[in-house]
């Protein structure tokens, strides 16, 4: 299985009375009153410095993500971190880089470009990520017409793979991408491309293009493998009546994780984190989450049916003291063999091959998240990561020039 | 209350399939419907007295069909001539209502001779950075019913339907019919409407409340300057619903304006 340390990127010193005074954590907490540029200098280092220390404690993977208008994820160019990244990476673990919010770029064109870009950069690590973005960030951030969302995203995502696997110059007549001239340089380095890697929230038309076009597909939620399973078990069920093998390494999905030395010590090192993150990162209004028509008609029905709007609603008003978010699922916490324990359950279960490993979480200070980092790679990950060896799949979507630890390897003994 | 009849109108073979409210007799009246979907209400009930009123739904809201057919306002405009076409209207009266008084303007500006007289109920479609128009999908549902009434706290305010959050169904409704709104007004309500309003030659009256909070009669100003010969009415104690809210006055200035020679 793989590992991938995911970076949110969270503004760490939220005012203690954050949740209370201002309206919401994305498109509108006031950048002038809350965004202390000379912080961010600081957070930029530690993200960076986190980042690296994972590819040299062993991850197989790292990854940056696009906000805009975020106080829990200020990264609104995954591509420059991911750049940064790319020259202080020795021990070759994988960029994903999940992704570039494809609806934004106009033209889409700068897509190719720059991820071909970021491939060449770091030598064919890179996962190219194609989310389809949060209502915030595509319709209220960067004013995207709501029922334009996937239309664009589609679009984006068609001309993208056209210019990596045609010869240009060619002409493009798209909806919202009229181009004369296709002829990127540079092209990627991977042939005829990098992974794709699809991130969702449980759109059914996700899933489906996923198995069309053999695209991994994650999901991405702040709840756990607990509230996961509806989802992963959707996103199953459409793969196998595609026609899917059923490769864990398709699936992906993100969990928020703490390592210490006993259980007891991860509730001393990372409640109150954990708790910034609950309280403060996830203060968005409803009517952000869904602006009308962001979601289409099918997908809207999709959801009804499998309950996923009292699903959210339900988890975002559990109380979250330490047992309720361990024993619900959104953070896997405690000592090294616990988290190995219940990953190997929460993977086997959701069956993913493509841990997304949320570790620096909320106000968690650079020493612990180093911590965490390390205590996870040296303690955790030699447990988990045979968790598919042996019914031997191939990981067909992980980068070219990335470190390829061989999955069918027995464990040492 | 007059007998409505309700009939599916079909454009394009098909493509659209609209769904249409009518009633009464007399000259014919084309009422355009706001962000809040198509309602029969009291004042097409009055105005259906002595008018032929037709009300038709905007593709994609309720249960009108055809919205992914129009991507634009000028898709929008054009099926508007197709549904005139189609219910046998040549220059009928057409009034508008907030986002309905945006098309309406924008269908008298694009074929002043396809409207004859033109009545502007607090439309929308102009832009002023001192007044911006409140993003109505950008708040809780309470909040914006004390932004469409000057009185929020009123019998006529509490009719207005609370979305039932158990319900996701109604909510889907709403929400497509929002989202079949939102598609020619997001991110901001300006389309460049105020480019072409010179072309309206249709006589025309802007109704506005005083206290609209929601679109600023401020706005109301800049209407009846664009627009050669038209006349502003500014309704005392009304929000963004005069036509409901001060339903008599309302009522009176606007039989007023259709019955003028």
């Amino acid at each position: 299985m793989k590992s991938i340390f995911f970076h949110l990127m969270p503004y760490r010193d939220l005012p203690d009375d954050f949740e209370e005074r201002y309206e919401s954590v994305w498109v509108t907490p006031p950048n002038r009153e809350l965004c202390d540029p000379k912080k961010v200098a600081q957070y930029y280092k530690w993200n960076l410095d986190e980042l690296e220390l994972a590819d040299r404690l062993g991850f197989d993977g790292i990854g940056v993500n696009e906000h805009h208008q975020n106080a829990y994820g200020f990264m609104a160019s995954p591509n420059i971190m991911a750049a940064a990244l790319a020259r202080r990476t020795d021990n070759k673990s994988a960029l994903l880089v999940l992704g570039n919010t494809l609806a934004l770029y106009s033209p889409a064109i700068r897509v190719a470009e720059e991820f071909a870009m970021l491939d060449c950069l770091s030598d064919g690590r890179l996962a190219a990520g194609f989310p389809v973005g949060t209502s915030m960030d595509v319709n209220r951030c960067y004013g995207i017409t709501p029922t334009e969302t996937r239309p664009r995203f589609y679009e984006a995502h068609d001309l993208i793979m056209k210019a990596w696997t045609q010869p240009g110059p060619f002409a493009y007549n798209g909806r919202f991408n009229k181009l004369r001239y296709v002829n990127p340089w540079p092209l990627p380095l991977q042939q005829p491309h990098p992974p794709i890697w699809l991130a969702g929230g449980g759109s059914v038309e996700t899933y489906e293009m996923a198995m069309a076009y053999d695209y991994t597909y994650s999901f991405l939620s702040f709840f756990g493998y607990k509230y996961a399973k509806k989802v992963m078990d959707g996103f199953w069920e459409t793969a196998e009546r595609l026609g899917s093998d059923g490769n864990p390494y398709q699936a992906g999905f993100a969990q928020q994780i703490c390592v210490s030395e006993t259980d007891e010590q991860a509730e001393k090192d990372y409640l109150e984190h954990v708790s910034y993150f609950f309280n403060k990162c996830l203060h968005i209004p409803p009517y952000y989450f869904e602006t009308p028509g962001y979601r289409t008609r099918r997908s809207t029905e999709f959801a009804i049916k499998t309950n996923q709007p009292a699903d959210i609603a339900a988890a975002l008003v559990v109380k979250k003291d330490w047992k309720a978010l361990v024993d619900d699922g959104f953070i896997i916490a405690g000592s090294p063999s616990t988290v190995a324990d219940r990953l190997i359950e929460a993977c086997k279960g959701l069956r993913v091959g493509n841990l997304i490993a949320l570790m620096q979480i909320g106000s968690m200070p650079h020493g612990l998240t180093e911590k965490n980092l390390t205590l996870f790679a040296e303690e955790v990950i030699p447990k988990i990561k045979h968790l598919w060896s042996d019914e031997g799949w191939k990981h067909r979507w992980w980068p070219q020039g990335a470190r390829q630890d061989d999955p069918a390897a027995p464990a040492k003994a | 209350m007059a007998k409505v009849n309700e009939s599916i109108v079909e454009l394009r073979g098909g493509m659209f399939k609209t769904r249409v409210l009518t009633s009464g007799k007399g000259k014919p009246v084309v009422f355009l419907h706001g962000a809040g979907g198509l309602f029969w209400d009291p004042f097409l009930d009055a105005l259906a007295t002595d008018h032929k009123v037709i009300a038709p739904e905007h593709p994609g809201a309720g249960t009108s069909q055809g919205l992914e057919h129009v991507e634009d306002i000028w898709d929008l405009v054009l099926y508007y001539a197709e549904l005139f076409d189609a219910l046998k209207l040549h220059a009928p009266t057409v009034i508008g209502h907030s986002f309905g008084g945006m098309v309406g303007a924008e269908i008298a500006a694009t074929n002043p001779e396809r409207v004859g007289k033109l009545v502007l109920i607090a439309p929308i479609g102009l832009w002023r950075d001192d007044h911006p128009v409140p993003d109505i999908s950008g708040m809780p549902f309470e909040n914006l019913v004390g932004l469409l009434f000057a009185e929020p706290v009123s019998p006529l305010a509490s009719l207005v339907p609370a979305p039932d959050p158990n319900d996701p169904e109604a909510l889907f409704t709403a929400a497509m019919t929002l989202a079949s709104i939102l598609q020619f007004i997001w991110p901001l309500p300006d389309k460049g409407l105020k480019k072409r309003l010179y072309r309206v030659k249709a006589p025309t009256l802007l109704v506005w409340g005083d206290k609209d909070r929601l679109v600023s009669p401020a706005y109301g100003e800049d209407f009846q300057a664009a627009i050669a010969g038209s006349r502003l009415e500014v309704i005392k104690d009304a929000g963004h619903l005069p036509h409901l809210e001060q339903f008599d006055r309302t009522q009176s200035v606007i039989t007023e304006f259709l019955n003028e020679k």
